[in-house]
């Protein structure tokens, strides 16, 4: 059994709710990364999502764009976030990491190579934002192989036709994107977010968490009452920005930030 | 019987021409692409949608274009008698006015109030706030930074047609970061917007569609051939950026085997150099960018490289799929134009013919002085003249020293 679904499986047995925090490799240099991995981890993550930075991340706002740049001035590579997993997994064999970012990093590497290497470095999961189900079919029987989970966007728009076929595709859990946008723009509505999971959970036994506009531990526990996981990104990216001069302070904004979402997703 | 008639048959119901195209998109965009795929399947073929689509480019556009044959050019050349596809001529100065118009009449049919688009020179957007306010559609068009340095008069032009144009300050600061802008503005309000994209490339079913609205190039061209030398020509050259204008002028002639094609990148300061925007032509690696699968000039790691052209219109890292694919089957012929030759090839048409082409189209010309004396004089090349040189006024005044 994968790790992701290990963890999912403990969650549920608990009653409680996973918390997934998302940085970008590499911001602000890449020797921090591994640091703030263990300090979300400290805070309460149940998973991370590890962003691989790219030069044109069409999905995302301002602030995970910014994050990228600030990776990409270090020269940071997908094979660098690989290293920072392995390194994470020294001391850390439990927490499962899920590599997010867009296809053509990847596709450089090529996927097979990328599959190995991530599943030697202890990857748990992949997504990739713009690679949808239909175009994933080179890659998700190579990632299959590895133990590797393949991990889809649900959103607003989604049709229930595609979301059958997303549903059938997806492991590990189904990332629902809470708004129309890009990260780190509007803020989460948990109504609306309620009403789109009802029909998913028709569909699929995967776990569903949300993601997009969660930004305090409110959003988290209002979101946490009807998914079975959040995750956040942009708060905690805003952070290592604002401490991006003295890296150093980094860890305890972070755990701060992500600390509070814990405490109000288990009350 | 072609070799290439399996070419016409592309893209298949997912968007592919063989490895290339698709639709990489994230998931809030992919029913807003379903939708224009089912909206314009069903136009496509309508009598109705199609006589409106050709009455606006009769009545407003001002087709067809001339095929005017560049006599005293063609002698000074010394071989083939170049003839050239006037889309310098169309309403709004350049071919791609015969998307937007297409695109227009699909968002209307879809009753979205507001267009988007990005541009790079600025004719794309200028041809955008052109159909839009004609439509009373609210525009927004973005556009890279230094593009709108460079291409003032367009940004102006812009403005005065009511659109909004917004500079985009990410990444390297020109076509592709208008991209992505102009898709991320589209996943936020892909409720109300129509996002006019101004080339062949982007997710299905952009590439077919915008292939299909410029195909009137090529279909005139054909005909006018016929009329003017009584035959086919034997050599089409066109310039290719994200290529919607070479593909325009080519589709038409695809079966035709014994027409030669050229599409030419822009090649900077020399493909050998790295600093070029010739995906095709220095056969970068294949990657995924904006939504489909092509030729991507990207670092070892995937990063998307840094391009470089005097022309922003065709300083992108990618091309349109359709473009990939008929370099692999040896359609066309792929091949760059370095600035320089560019630059003299702008200057030497303004001078012998009294027509100043756009930089991007030159790059087209450029090759057409390579090309014309490796063949007879009874031989005929036509060149898509793709947009008039108005627009690149200050840029070349600025490389003469001189401040307008």
């Amino acid at each position: 059994m994968n790790r992701i679904d290990q963890r999912f499986a403990a969650l549920k047995a608990e009653g409680r709710r996973a918390l997934i925090p998302y940085i970008t490799g590499g911001d602000p240099a890449p020797e921090y990364t591994v640091g703030f991995m263990h300090a979300l981890v400290r805070a309460g993550a149940d998973v991370i999502e590890l962003g691989v930075p790219f030069s044109d991340p069409m999905a995302d706002g301002p602030v995970i764009q910014k994050a990228c740049e600030r990776a990409l001035k270090h020269h940071v590579r997908l094979t660098h976030l690989l290293e920072m997993v392995r390194d994470f997994r020294r001391e850390d064999g439990e927490t499962p990491v899920v590599l997010m970012g867009y296809l053509n990093p990847v596709e450089r590497m090529g996927l097979e190579t990328f599959a190995d290497q991530a599943r030697d470095a202890g990857v748990d999961g992949v997504l990739l934002v713009d690679l949808p189900p239909e175009e994933a079919d080179l890659m998700g029987p190579v990632l299959k192989e590895r133990g590797l989970a393949s991990i889809f966007l649900v959103a607003p728009t989604t049709s229930s036709a595609r979301a059958a076929t997303i549903c059938a595709h997806g492991e590990g859990y189904l990332y629902y994107v809470s708004l129309k946008g890009v990260t780190g723009g509007a803020a989460v509505d948990a109504a609306d977010v309620a009403e789109h999971l009802a029909p998913l959970r028709e569909m699929t036994d995967l776990p569903l968490c949300v993601g997009f506009g969660i930004r305090d531990g409110a959003a988290a526990a209002e979101v946490g009452r009807v998914a079975d996981g959040v995750i956040v990104g942009s708060a905690l990216v805003n952070r290592i920005a604002d401490n991006a001069d003295r890296p150093e302070a980094i860890p305890a904004a972070l755990e701060a930030v992500l600390g509070e979402m814990r405490q109000a997703l288990d009350a | 019987m072609s070799k290439f008639s399996d070419l016409t048959r592309l893209p298949d119901a997912r968007g592919h021409f063989g490895p290339y195209g698709g639709r990489f998109v994230s998931e809030t965009l992919s029913f807003a692409l379903e939708d224009l795929d089912k909206t314009y399947a069903r136009l496509r073929d309508d009598p109705d949608f199609q006589a409106e689509f050709d009455h606006d480019l009769a009545h407003y556009v001002g087709r067809p274009s001339p095929l005017y044959h560049a006599a005293r050019w063609s002698e000074r050349l010394g071989g083939a008698q170049v003839w050239l596809k006037r889309e310098d001529l169309n309403h709004t100065g350049a071919h791609k006015v015969n998307n937007t118009i297409g695109q227009a009449l699909l968002a209307k049919k879809s009753g979205k109030p507001r267009v988007i688009a990005e541009t790079g020179a600025g004719q794309h957007g200028v041809a955008t706030a052109t159909v839009a306010a004609r439509l009373g559609l609210r525009c927004d068009v973005y556009m890279g930074a230094e593009d709108v340095e460079r291409q003032k008069l367009n940004v102006y032009r812009m403005r005065l047609l009511g659109a909004n144009v917004i500079p985009v300050e990410s990444g390297t600061r020109t076509l592709k970061d208008a991209m992505n802008e102009a898709l991320r503005d589209w996943v936020t309000n892909v409720d109300d917007t129509f996002y006019i994209i101004g080339t062949v490339a982007g997710p299905h079913p952009y590439p077919m569609l915008v292939r299909d609205f410029n195909s009137v190039v090529g279909r005139e061209a054909r005909r006018q051939s016929v009329e003017e030398f009584g035959r086919l020509p034997d050599a089409l050259i066109a310039c290719v950026g994200g290529g919607s204008n070479a593909m325009g002028l080519f589709y038409p002639f695809v079966e035709d085997d014994e027409v030669v094609m050229y599409g030419v990148e822009a090649g900077g300061d020399g493909v050998a150099t790295g600093r070029h925007a010739a995906p095709l032509a220095s056969n970068a690696p294949r990657g995924v960018l904006h939504g489909n699968r092509t030729y991507l000039m990207s670092d070892e790691g995937g990063q998307v490289s840094d391009t470089h052209s005097i022309s922003a219109g065709l300083d992108y890292p990618g091309v349109g799929p359709e473009h990939a694919l008929w370099k692999d089957v040896g359609r066309v012929n792929y091949v760059a134009a370095n600035d320089d030759a560019v630059l003299e090839a702008f200057r030497e048409l303004t001078h012998v013919e009294g027509i100043m082409p756009a930089l991007e189209s030159a790059h087209a010309l450029a090759h057409a002085k390579v090309l014309a004396p490796t063949m007879r004089p009874d031989q005929h090349i036509v060149v898509n003249l793709s947009g008039r040189g108005d627009k690149d006024i200050l840029t070349v005044a600025k490389l003469d020293g001189i401040e307008l």
